[in-house]
């Protein structure tokens, strides 16, 4: 047997709009295999990992925080990667973000106004659009490849903030725990039914995101123009537009947009800056970026299902005793299932069976 | 033995698995495959080597076992990106992120445990020389097997008809099937070299430099492994260079650490990081030498017509 | 079956109806072919006739899907390029299959699949390579050189497997007259050594003058085989396209032609890359009305002229181009756009249109700048039904026959696809059109539409550059024809006065003065 496969004339828009929904059914049933091996009842695994978690309004406010990251860190990343450019260090900027985000109450914890968290939120993006920017600069200027000086930085920005939260920015109240004091209520982002539950602004900003980015990117000549120069960069020379300038803008969108999620994520889900201040969210936006088919509005689905995947490794930890290292197995079988199911949408895939074609003159 | 001997040892340790990783990834390219996943498969042949080890109770057929899954879990993505033809970027992205989630899943019950070490070669008379008894006859096995595979890359590469008809596929993959070469085959082949070494490497890692499991113990040595091809211009000898610098970057900042000169240690840890980003700037600046040197189909699908 | 009144040597191949089908399309149906020793054979054919489909199937890289081939009387499968060389089929391919980046030796030891060691194989390369007049150094990389040093290598790694059936697709595209004279003269002796060829070309004039027999296609099947020497270049070319083709009608030039459009002013170039070719003190005047040709063997600077023309390659001096008075050196594509100029790139899929993007997202691709008021909004939202109304027009006006309302590029015949970007270009009415390989791997019925579109253009006003490597279009629509050579363009040559020979010898860089800017400059 063998598997051939021929160029479709026009992409698939059925399996455009199929392959995401084949890939997580495929992931389901390899999950359910996963859990039996591992000795667990399959279904109740499944039933823990992805209904449990909906079933309370305060579990849905929870889904609300971790999904607001990986949104807005998606939405970014779609335009980085539309435009061929192979940001992956978008963790790293989400720290730069956080970090920077947090200069002022750290800093200055006697300056109590209103205008702390917008200057916050500006002073994240601006943190994170700077980090990015680092690795554009060197692609336009030094044409040195932007996947590893991106990732290089996540590591610098790590290690960065470790030093910062045990070191000079330590909250000298901490009894020697790493992390920031806590900040101060001008420098929180509210909750936005603090009844309700925790869900902070940061699940509103990322749907603003979410749909200004699916409006640029379908409707106007900049979406154009990102697509474009992914596509065919000569062709996109042709038209006069500048793949220079392209790099330097999904770069620093996707980078404030991580930063953004990373002061959001410090102001509001935590509430002071600490060592461990990301789950991978960075890492995880990638496979949310490509869950959604790189289209912002299916962005915010894909960022809802793996927000529901770390919920659930919570909810199956707790309930049914499966490690929660299981989480990023589980997510990371999604993703090779959703760049498998994509070929569907540029080729029909047919088996061939080996034996009457081959078996020839061939010596 | 003397502080200098013992340094140059540590650094052979730090350097040998980046070497290995990078002489894999260097063959993968050559045919034309750009994958990423070398920091995925390196976690997996940690975890295995080092749960086969303790097993087992014996390093070798850990080392052995790091090599197996290597070569195994290079298959997915080479599946992905051979046969489906998916983006070699992303699927290589999908290799290491799954790698460091089944790894951490896998090793959870061997944190904590010792591991068993792969004892170094002691030759009676000649590894007790003086200075360089330790540094040539005394050091772990694996050192030297890593040596002659970058000697053997080398010839294979640029001494044999075999290496030739890779470097064509890297090259210009329409030109090599139109000439009947297996164009697919060949490049299956290369990515389960990338793969079998990156396993090696990472067994390296968990059962020769610090026997025992971490989670994500391979701290971005696969990413790095990935630079040295490209700083090395894909050049066997140029990757065993570029290796040794990155081990001495290394064990220079431990060595600052613990001297304790009031510089942060997390400063000091995020140099090879840094120094990495330093090395891949001056080296692309120099464009005949990378373009000419690149392999021109890199990271380009290829779909055979029949 | 028709059959032989050439030579009479014995049966080498036998093809009985061999056939390949492409999803729907029935790329060679049905196809029947013999082949003698010691012939050189004609494979005629438009452009997607499916002479490729044929070659590829007698060579082993495509699977037939039904039929017999019979080589020396025994029936064969052919199932690899190995396989064919082994029976004695070579192939010189017509995008030649080397690689840059090895030198000429290793691009010879590739298909020899035993261990010969390289000095060995350069040795007999060279030795070879003298006997059949091909000179070529075995150790320089292939990446340097130019496309006639490449075509010698692909000749002789074929003859070095001593075949005896020499497959050889649309050689002399590539070649100056006077080169194409050297590899006939190769052609025959290999003929009076009793070896076989089947010759590949749409140039009806040397199938005629060389070949004994010839095969007809078209869509697919054959509808002829004859003794070319018996025919006229109209009834062969009656054959190859089912009906008579129109050469493009050029009505004489104004006798006084209009003010100056386009202006080069002593551009030179360095090369952007290790293989390309830097372009050195080009000068160029081109006024409203006329049709200017620029001749040249591929890889003479062309594609890095056509950039700097077209502003995708900025030069340091404003100066250096002038388009309708205006300096423009340092200007963007948008902004020469802008000042009337419309551009054609040589190649369509990735250059002159994006393959995964519809018609009308091509359309917006290179007149977003030029046409801002009518197809985009405010704040650059795209106006979809302006654009969907313009691409139907060029579609009606060009007549681009396409499978669905709106496809994608990649899914037209390279024919469809350059009407519709010509079309999109003259769309605008521009005042200057700089197109390079207008007709390249077009049918004829679009070809002649095509060109016939470019001499009315100048002749409503436009200046039109064109450039091209193939001489019979050059001679039919230009006013004037000029030569690159090594990155240098020679004094444009009025038509009446140029003749086929004046140009190649300037193709092959014979002019004084001309022939110091060779290749070693590089």
């Amino acid at each position: 047997m063998r598997i051939e496969l021929s160029k479709r004339p026009q992409h698939s828009t059925l399996f455009s709009v199929l392959s995401p929904f084949i890939a997580l059914a495929l992931t389901l049933v390899a999950g359910a295999i996963m859990f039996s091996l591992l000795g667990k009842n399959p279904g109740e695994a499944l039933y823990f990992y992805f209904i449990d978690p909906l079933r309370e309004v305060w579990s849905l406010h929870e889904l609300a925080v971790k999904a607001a990251p990986l949104i807005l860190i998606a939405v970014g990343l779609s335009i980085c990667y539309l435009s061929n450019n192979w940001n992956i260090g978008a963790e790293g900027q989400f720290i730069a973000g956080a970090v920077l985000g947090s200069f002022i109450p750290v800093v200055f914890p006697g300056f109590q106004n209103w205008t702390v968290l917008p200057l916050m939120l500006i002073m994240g993006m601006a943190g994170g659009a700077a980090y990015a920017a680092v690795p554009a600069y060197l692609k336009v200027r030094f044409n040195t490849n932007e996947i590893l000086t991106s990732l290089m930085l996540v590591y610098v920005a790590q290690l960065f903030n470790d030093w910062l939260v045990r070191g000079i920015w330590r909250n000298p109240e901490g009894m020697s725990f790493p992390g920031t004091a806590p900040f101060h209520e001008y420098a929180v982002l509210p909750a936005i039914w603090p009844d309700a539950g925790r869900a902070h602004w940061g699940i509103v900003f990322a749907l603003v995101a979410a749909v200004v980015a699916w409006f640029m990117l379908s409707k106007t000549l900049r979406g154009f123009e990102v697509k474009v120069l992914g596509q065919s960069p000569r062709a996109g020379r042709f038209a006069g537009f500048s793949s220079s300038r392209m790099v330097f803008f999904a770069f620093i969108v996707s980078g404030a947009l991580a930063g953004l999620a990373g002061i959001c994520e410090v102001s509001g889900a935590v509430g002071h800056l600490n060592e461990k201040l990301s789950i991978g969210y960075g890492f995880t936006a990638i496979i949310v970026a490509f869950l959604g088919r790189l289209n912002p509005l299916g962005i915010v689905a894909a960022g809802i299902i793996l927000a529901l995947t770390y919920l659930g490794g919570e909810a199956a930890q707790i309930s049914i005793g499966v490690s929660d290292k299981v989480v990023r197995a589980f997510q990371g079988m999604l993703l090779f299932f959703v760049l498998a199911c994509d070929t569907l949408i540029h080729y029909r895939i047919r088996l061939v069976s080996a034996l009457p074609r081959s078996k020839t003159a061939e010596a | 033995m003397g502080v200098i001997e013992a340094i140059l040892l540590t650094i052979a340790t730090a350097a040998t698995p980046l070497l290995i990783a990078a002489i894999g990834e260097l063959v993968v390219e050559r045919s034309g495959v750009l994958n990423l996943g070398v920091e995925g498969m390196m976690i997996m042949g940690a975890v295995t080597g080092f749960g086969v080890a303790l097993l087992t109770g014996s390093p070798w057929l850990g080392m052995l076992g790091g090599i197996v899954v290597g070569a195994l879990f290079s298959l997915l993505f080479g599946f992905l990106t051979l046969t489906l033809v998916t983006n070699q970027v992303a699927t290589g992205l999908a290799l290491t992120l799954l790698g460091l989630g089944l790894s951490g899943m896998l090793g959870e019950s061997f944190v904590g445990q010792p591991g068993i070490r792969l004892p170094n070669l002691h030759i009676p008379v000649l590894s007790d020389l003086p200075f360089v008894g330790g540094l040539i006859f005394g050091q772990d096995p694996i050192f030297y097997v890593s040596i002659a595979l970058t000697a053997g890359v080398a010839w294979f590469l640029f001494y044999t008809h075999a290496g030739l008809t890779l470097r064509s596929v890297g090259d210009n993959h329409a030109s090599a099937h139109a000439l009947g070469i297996n164009v697919i085959g060949i490049r299956y082949l290369a990515v389960m070299f990338g793969g079998a070494c990156a396993g090696l490497a990472g067994a390296y890692l968990s059962v020769v430099y610090t026997p025992q499991w971490v989670e994500n113990m391979t701290a971005g040595r696969g990413w790095i492994a990935l630079a040295l091809v490209v700083f090395a211009s894909w050049r066997p000898w140029r990757v065993l260079a570029g290796a040794y610098l990155f081990g001495a970057v290394t064990i220079g900042q431990l060595h600052a650490q613990a001297l304790g000169l009031g510089i942060p240690s997390q400063l000091l840890s995020s140099l090879p990081y840094l120094a990495t980003v330093v090395v891949l700037v001056l080296i692309s600046q120099n464009k005949r030498l990378t373009m000419v040197n690149t392999p021109a189909s890199l990271g380009r699908p290829f779909v055979p017509d029949r | 079956m028709e059959t032989t009144h050439g030579p009479s040597g014995a049966g080498l191949l036998e093809v009985r109806g061999l056939t390949k089908i492409f999803g729907t399309l029935k790329a060679c149906d049905n196809i029947d072919l013999d082949i003698a020793a010691g012939e050189i054979h004609a494979l005629l054919g438009e452009n997607g006739a499916g002479k490729s489909t044929l070659v590829k199937m007698l060579f082993g890289s495509l699977e037939p899907y039904s039929g017999t081939i019979s080589w020396k009387g025994q029936a064969v499968r052919i199932a690899s390029p190995g396989a064919a060389r082994r029976l004695g089929i070579g192939m010189v391919f017509q995008h030649f299959s080397l690689f840059d980046s090895l030198t000429a030796a290793e691009n010879i030891a590739l298909s020899l699949a035993d261990d010969t060691p390289i000095l060995e194989i350069a040795e007999k390369a060279r030795s070879l390579s003298k006997t059949y007049g091909l000179p070529l150094d075995p150790f320089s990389l292939v990446g340097d050189l130019s496309v006639g040093e490449r075509q010698r290598i692909e000749i002789t790694r074929c003859l070095l497997q001593e075949p005896q059936l020499i497959i050889l697709d649309e050689p002399t595209s590539v070649l100056t007259p006077q080169e194409a004279d050297k590899l006939f003269e190769t052609l025959e002796r290999l003929r009076a050594e009793g070896k076989s060829i089947l010759y590949i070309s749409h140039r009806l004039e040397e199938v005629k003058r060389m070949c004994d027999r010839a095969t007809v296609l078209r869509h697919g099947k054959v509808v002829a085989h004859c003794d070319p020497r018996q025919e006229t270049a109209a009834s062969l070319a009656r054959m190859m396209v089912g009906n008579d083709v129109a050469g493009a009608t050029r009505p004489a030039a104004p006798a006084a032609l209009g003010e100056e459009l386009l202006g080069i002013c002593g551009l030179s170039r360095k090369p952007a890359t290790p293989f390309s070719i830097p372009l050195n003190n080009i000068w160029l005047s081109l006024r409203a009305g006329e049709v200017l040709g620029i001749a040249g063997v591929a890889g003479n600077g062309q594609g890095e002229f056509f950039e700097a023309v077209s502003g995708e390659v900025l030069q340091d001096s404003a100066d250096v181009i002038r388009i309708r008075g205006k300096g423009v050196g340092k200007t963007g594509i948008s902004g020469r756009r802008l000042l009337g100029a419309a551009f054609v790139p040589e190649e369509r899929l990735g250059h002159g249109a994006a393959p995964r993007m519809r018609l009308s997202e091509n359309l917006l691709l290179s007149r977003h700048a030029t046409d801002r008021k009518v197809f985009l909004g405010t704040a650059g939202v795209i106006a979809k039904a302006a654009i969907g109304a313009a691409t139907q027009r060029i579609i009606e006006v060009m007549d681009v026959r396409k499978s669905a309302p709106d496809p994608e590029a990649a899914a037209l015949s390279g024919g469809n696809l350059q009407k519709f970007i010509i079309g999109r270009e003259l769309d605008r009415q521009p005042s200057v059109l700089v197109v390079n390989q207008p007709t390249w791997g077009v049918d004829a019925g679009a070809a002649a539409r095509i060109r016939q579109a470019l001499i009315e253009l100048a002749r409503a006003g436009a200046a039109v550059l064109v450039i091209s490597q193939d001489l019979d279009e050059l001679f039919e629509i230009s006013d004037a024809i000029a030569v690159m050579h090594s990155g240098a363009l020679s004094k444009p040559m009025p038509i009446a006065e140029a003749t086929l020979e004046k140009i190649g010898l300037l193709m092959g860089g014979a002019e004084p003065g001309h022939a110091h800017h060779s290749r070693e400059v590089a």
